[in-house]
């Protein structure tokens, strides 16, 4: 077995392990949830659509406190010498963390499947965009994870790590809404940058390429990023 | 084994370690000595392959740090000065992750585990997270972290810093213990612990090999004339030094400071060991009261500190 696949098991595994976790998956589900039904039968209407809408910016906070600890840690308590000399390489290290801190936001996003089913009590729910919605929230969710390794790889102070996740996360989340401001020749650049508009896409129920090509490159780009870090580092 | 030619690290302007030289064989145990700041760790971690050199050259067997950097890694256990470890595992726990990481199938991954345990000692300790254990064990903690998938070569960064006394006596003889069959390179700034557990001494010094070889050998290429203390009472410096100046082979009769009136403390340098008995008969045909008479060697302390004194 490869050793990303080790360092995967125990980043995961000292997520489950550390209160953190919980306290992040409590406040995740308390603010989407008090958010979401607080103004769900007012509209009066079986969908999720208002839920999907309010993830980005949620997520542009909660993700870099999942992912701040990721390297910071490491660096910090000094144990990024014993792994980087164990017989692994840069991407061994991104990867496993990288993979860990997406399946811990995956399990984070369980228990709001409860949301979907109540709602097929209450009436008919589409099941299209629910689904889509779901896929969207992934992809929003990993490539915000890589973001917030990226930043993670970038001080030995979590809370910057925090910080730093949290200004990327969000000027992509809100990028597309200042586009009043921005000039003419780069609208079409900055409009393509938002975060928002193709999670939004998705989350209607329609998988485009652009899309998802959208959230991988974040991905890759971000993930690349932390290398450069590491090995400029070294 | 090891070879590092020309090699220099520099932090921004900084030069941690600048144009070191040194091949170390299969088997040796070598010490890594200096003063605190003078490029022991930044050796260490670019023979693990933690840094890269700045400039120069690692080849450890047949691969080359930069192109087999992970092949070196597989042939390496490293124990990073005061053995930073995961906090929130178990040992048992953070051994067995040592071990997959490092490849070790399963058969062999548990009974390399056990002798770890054995061997440093850790069988109370198994099921208690790291972060609970005493300084001493975390060492040993790293220790077994560092030989569990049965390197061929072992890196300690000072091993017994912080520790007490009997812990030092404990690390020393399982590092004694491996070095029966490993290679083994390790830092310190405690000199007698490098001249109790090396078998070669490297000693370093603002980034340079200041001394290298066997204790024997840096001791006496350091050109340290035998010395000899003596105390006497019931005389006066000036007869004394009239009286054993004419003793062939001592060069020079020192007078150190003396706590008490009725007593004169000297330092004599000899010639030869075989001075020394020339030195007694003399003071034997006078009523002088010789209450010391105690040659001293160059002691590796010294050598120590007149190799990284200076500037």
């Amino acid at each position: 077995m490869s050793p990303a696949l080790h360092i995967f098991k125990r980043e995961f595994a000292s997520y489950v392990v550390s209160p953190i976790a919980y306290i992040v998956i409590s406040a995740f589900l308390m603010v989407t949830g008090w958010f979401f039904f607080s103004t769900f039968f007012i509209h009066n209407q079986a969908s999720l659509r208002n839920f999907f809408s309010l993830l980005p910016i949620i997520f542009s906070f909660i993700i870099p406190a999942i992912t701040m600890r990721l390297m910071s840690e490491e660096f910090n308590i000094g144990s990024y010498e014993t792994l980087l000399t164990l017989p692994v390489t840069f991407r061994d290290v991104i990867l496993g963390k990288f993979l860990a801190a997406a399946l811990f936001v995956a399990i984070m996003l369980l228990p709001t499947l409860f949301y979907p089913v109540t709602i097929s009590l209450l009436g008919t729910l589409d099941w299209g965009p629910v689904i889509g919605g779901y896929i969207g929230v992934l992809l929003l969710g990993s490539a915000y994870a890589a973001i917030g390794l990226f930043a993670s790889a970038l001080t030995r102070n979590q809370i910057i790590a925090f910080i730093i996740g949290v200004i990327v996360c969000f000027s992509l989340t809100l990028i597309d809404k200042m586009l009043f401001f921005m000039p003419k020749a780069l609208l079409g650049f900055f409009e393509y940058m938002g975060a928002d508009v193709h999670f939004q896409n998705i989350a209607r129920g329609v998988v485009d390429t652009r899309d998802l090509i959208y959230f991988i490159s974040v991905g890759i780009v971000s993930l690349y990023g932390a290398r450069l870090v590491m090995e400029e580092k070294n | 084994m090891i070879h590092v030619e020309n090699l220099s690290r520099y932090y921004q302007d900084f030069c941690a370690v600048n144009g070191i030289s040194f091949s170390i064989q299969k088997g040796e145990i070598v010490g890594l000595l200096g003063p605190n700041g003078a490029g022991k760790t930044t050796t260490l971690r670019m023979l693990t392959g933690f840094l890269m050199p700045s400039s120069g050259r690692i080849q450890v067997k047949d691969y080359t740090m930069g192109e087999n950097t992970l092949a070196i890694k597989h042939l390496m256990g490293y124990l990073p000065e005061s053995a930073p470890l995961y906090h929130d595992m178990l040992v048992y726990d953070y051994l067995e992750y040592i071990a997959n990481i490092r490849g070790l199938n399963p058969a062999l991954k548990s009974s390399r585990i056990s002798e770890m345990v054995h061997l440093c000692g850790l069988n109370t300790v198994m099921h208690k997270s790291i972060s609970e254990l005493s300084k001493g064990f975390r060492q040993r903690v790293g220790l077994a972290h560092a030989m569990i998938g049965d390197p061929e070569i072992l890196i300690l960064d000072e091993p017994t810093s912080g520790l007490d006394p009997n812990q030092i006596v404990e690390i020393r003889e399982i590092i004694k213990h491996i070095g029966q069959k490993k290679t083994v390179v390790l830092s310190t700034h405690i000199l007698s612990e490098a001249e109790a557990a090396c078998d070669r001494i490297i000693i370093i010094h603002q980034g340079k090999i200041v001394a290298d070889g066997s204790t024997e050998s840096i001791k006496q290429s350091a050109g340290g004339r035998p010395m000899l203390m003596l105390t006497l009472e019931q005389t006066d410096f000036q007869t004394v030094q009239s009286r054993l100046s004419a003793v062939s082979g001592v060069s020079e009769i020192l007078q150190m400071p003396s706590p008490d009136s009725g007593e004169i403390h000297l330092k004599l340098t000899c010639a030869s060991d075989s001075t020394r008995r020339d030195v007694y008969q003399a003071i034997r045909q006078t009523d002088w009261m010789l209450t010391e008479f105690r040659p001293e060697t160059q002691t590796l302390e010294n050598i120590f500190r007149e190799l990284t004194l200076e500037n």
